[in-house]
């Protein structure tokens, strides 16, 4: 079977295990929950443009806010940064591809078939409001009846399943898949944030499993793990859930801060300032990042030691996030910038990341954070660290990567108009947040009234979002645009540092023709330039017939396994009948389990 | 098999990948079950009616699904052996051991549960009773998948012939075995033992 599938049209994309055609789906996939996540936030700014506004109704307001949190994150940030990791992991350790192919477009299916379940509740018209942090007990089966969570309690167990999957994948092709010559030490800045962020995934997504099947039960079985009248604790589903979702916030900005340190080099033409030290920061945000959950709770009366040691543990963190920041700064000092647009989103980050940095610090402080707890003044501070920060970085590895990935070139004009949108509606719309949240408006309300002195800010508000909407819409008229019409791309067009730069653009199906070898770290630079300075004459990675190089075969399996896992998730929606759904969801994945270990690839 | 074929080659670590993804799936088990654990610990004198975990423990009927557990990790090991020395007999007759111990201790547990809900404690009786059948539970629904790959592996030992002695595969399998087995160790003593605490 597996041999005669073809190699271009639909059912190749149906079918590849190409890491690169799978990091494509993942970005392609992102940008269309993307247009979801954007158009909720848009519809909760008309409704609060003005006051006692009238647009939408309080539940729909509801639906909305956590929807838009939950796309954001799980379906927009989530796989674009997976689309990074999957493109590029392979091609900047000099490795043919990743540890497991078939795993790796599993991940994608079910990533992909997780979205599509979330999403489909707006079709029938039961969309989860319980917030994207779904606290207990308001999402029991008491206050929350419907299906609406159901399909966020399982939309997002389905989605741990994919990222769990991939992050295995990634942290064994990390490990075990580098090219000759490259140590720990010598690998890209952006291969270890993956690498770390695979880590926090790996140890924190469990977690978060068994909250989500506790939840589960407690809705469909009528246990009471989150329930008082049976003996539970409503707190007990957010110590798991922060425990998960601390950690998730460093797995949104590492491969962003990645991202980051590979752009700056680049168009600063000097090598990253203090390599070692943000691998070592890195790892040190990734250590903390378990350690600081309840600082997401100290207005639930945890007592004021756990609140101290909390906040000691915030506090800390924000050490070798500082020392970062200095190492990006250091970096761009004396070196020969080149505004291009990745350039243009990166520096922005640095500056943005550092905003939200700074108001994060102050929630780190209980006395402050219980002022400032549920108020707009969080909504500022996590869209400066999720959007400001990783939000741009994101964009600009799109623009710096893009011609690696479709041989073409973004249009820079096009580029450098939607950043300066996206910059001033961004600062449009979330500066003034911190303002109104000192004012004491509560997020997450529908409307208020008149006399709370927030008419005015809230309006800026809400303008800003829609310069914001049209950054969004010139960068999908660049994106057709440059995929018809953009210049051609030569293979090392930035002047890169790492190995994907010696491949042609877009790269071939299997990579490498030779085995790279790395001596030192921007291995590719050290080709083209002696220490000194001087121009030496670089060898590309030849182009050869792809028939001569052993390249994992195509598979119908992994979709078919992800439908079933698919189908045995949907069975529990449905009351009567849907045991045997779920039982024939479960039989289609083993059958699909089976086939692939039989497969002869 | 594509992961075969990758697996033969050089690794930069040494580890298989396979072997090494078992080892990354472990340590995310770790956490699964810690937090299964924890919220048992938690739970555990929670429940508000119906009975205790002293009223209906039977520790002589665990201990002995205990033992009989340890030694289907025993018989994993001779399995192992067998393969990598490449004795198709003792092969498959320790891979059919490990399989038979597998369900033995399922049939233990299926045996525990019904005798705890004719005792009065089910699913939704009381938090005690709910954390333990979910601990339990999925505990028991690993021993239930290595029982499936252990079969799997038996039968597919006996289509291919004689001459199949996938080490590499037995070994991951293994690793997942004992993984299971250990955790069983760390469930006896936290559910089982410190009720006599």
């Amino acid at each position: 079977m597996a041999k005669g599938l073809p190699h271009t049209g639909m059912v190749s994309w149906l079918t590849t295990v190409d890491h690169k055609r799978i990091g494509i789906m993942y970005g392609l996939s992102a940008f269309i929950f993307l247009l979801f996540g954007g158009v909720e936030a848009l519809l909760m700014r008309t409704q609060l443009a003005v006051p006692n506004n009238t647009v939408l109704e309080a539940g729909t307001f509801n639906s909305l806010v956590t929807m838009h949190g939950t796309t954001m994150i799980f379906l927009f940030v989530m796989p674009l940064s997976a689309a990074f990791f999957n493109f590029l992991t392979p091609l900047l350790i000099g490795a043919p591809d990743v540890a497991f192919p078939r795993m790796n477009a599993l991940s994608y299916w079910i990533f992909l078939f997780g979205g599509i379940l979330l999403n489909f509740s707006f079709v029938v018209r039961m969309v989860p409001d319980g917030g994207w942090f779904n606290y207990a007990n308001l999402t029991g089966k008491i206050f929350s009846p419907s299906h609406a969570i159901d399909f966020w309690v399982l939309g997002v167990q389905v989605l741990g399943l994919a990222s769990l999957i991939a992050a295995i994948n990634f942290f064994v092709t990390i490990l075990n898949m580098r090219c000759k010559g490259m140590t720990l030490l010598k690998m890209p800045i952006f291969v270890w944030t993956t690498l770390i962020t695979q880590i926090l995934l790996i140890l924190s997504l469990p977690v978060i499993t068994v909250a989500l099947v506790m939840m589960t039960f407690d809705r469909n079985f009528g246990t009471g793990f989150f329930d008082p009248g049976s003996g539970g604790q409503v707190l007990m589903w957010q110590h798991f859930f922060w425990i998960f979702g601390h950690p998730e916030v460093y797995i949104l900005i590492l491969p962003a801060m990645g991202i980051v340190s590979e752009v700056l080099p680049t168009f600063s033409r000097k090598p990253l300032f203090g390599y070692s030290v943000m691998v070592y920061s890195s790892c040190s945000i990734g250590f903390l990042g378990f350690a600081v959950w309840a600082h997401h709770m100290f207005t639930t009366g945890m007592g004021p030691w756990v609140n101290a040691l909390f906040s000691a543990a915030t506090m800390l963190i924000a050490v070798p996030t500082g020392a970062k920041i200095f190492n990006w700064i250091a970096t761009l000092w004396g070196g020969q910038l080149r505004f291009t647009t990745p350039m243009l989103f990166c520096v922005s980050f640095i500056a943005m990341f550092t905003f939200g940095g700074l108001s994060g610090v102050m929630h780190s402080s209980p006395p402050i954070d219980s002022q400032h707890q549920d108020t707009y003044f969080v909504v500022a501070h996590f869209h400066y660290v999720l959007y400001g920060g990783a939000v741009m970085a994101l964009f600009g590895g799109v623009f710096y990567w893009f011609p690696k990935v479709f041989g073409v070139y973004m249009h820079e004009g096009m580029g450098k108009l939607q950043f300066w949108l996206y910059m001033i509606g961004f600062n449009c719309t979330f500066f003034p947040m911190h303002f109104l949240g000192l004012q004491g408006m509560p997020r997450r309300i529908y409307t208020y009234s008149a006399d709370q002195g927030w008419n005015l800010w809230n309006l800026v508000v809400t303008g800003g979002s829609y310069i914001t909407a049209l950054g969004g819409i010139v960068f999908v008229v660049n994106l057709f645009y440059s995929l018809k019409w953009g210049k051609k791309a030569p293979a090392d067009c930035w002047d890169g540092r790492t190995l994907e730069w010696s491949l042609a653009s877009p790269p071939p199906e299997y990579n490498f023709a030779v085995d790279p070898e790395v001596k030192q770290l921007d291995a590719w630079w050290h080709q083209k330039y002696a220490s000194d300075g001087t121009r030496l004459t670089p060898v590309f990675q030849p182009v050869v017939d792809p028939k001569t190089k052993h390249l994992p075969h195509p598979s119908f399996w992994p979709l078919i396994l992800a439908m079933g896992l698919s189908v045995m998730v949907v069975g529990l929606f449905f009351d009567n009948m849907g045991h045997y759904i779920s039982v024939g969801g479960i039989v289609m994945a083993l059958l699909a389990t089976y086939g692939w270990v039989y497969e002869e690839a | 098999m594509s992961a075969e074929a990758h697996g033969a080659h050089h690794t930069v670590t040494g580890i298989d990948n396979r072997k090494l993804g078992m080892w990354v799936l472990i340590g995310s088990e770790c956490f699964l079950f810690g937090a299964l654990i924890l919220n048992y610990l938690i739970n555990r004198d929670r429940g508000l009616s119906g009975p205790k975990a002293t009223d209906i423990f039977n520790i002589d009927v665990t201990t002995l699904s205990t033992f009989d557990l340890l030694m289907s990790s025993v018989a994993m090991v001779l399995a192992l052996h067998a393969c990598q020395n490449r004795d198709v007999q003792r092969f498959r007759f320790w891979t059919a051991m490990v399989v038979l111990g597998g369900i033995i201790f399922l049939g233990f547990q299926y045996f525990e549960f019904t005798h705890f809900v004719h005792s009065g404690l089910g699913l939704t009786t009381n938090i005690f009773g709910s954390s333990f059948y979910l601990l339990t539970g999925c505990h028991g629904t690993h021993v239930f998948f290595g029982v499936l790959w252990m079969t799997s592996i038996l039968v597919t030992s006996f289509i291919r012939g004689k001459e199949w002695f996938p080490s590499v595969q037995v070994e991951v399998a293994g690793l997942y075995w004992h993984f299971v087995d250990v955790v069983w160790i760390v469930i006896f003593t936290v559910v089982y033992l410190f009720v006599y605490l």
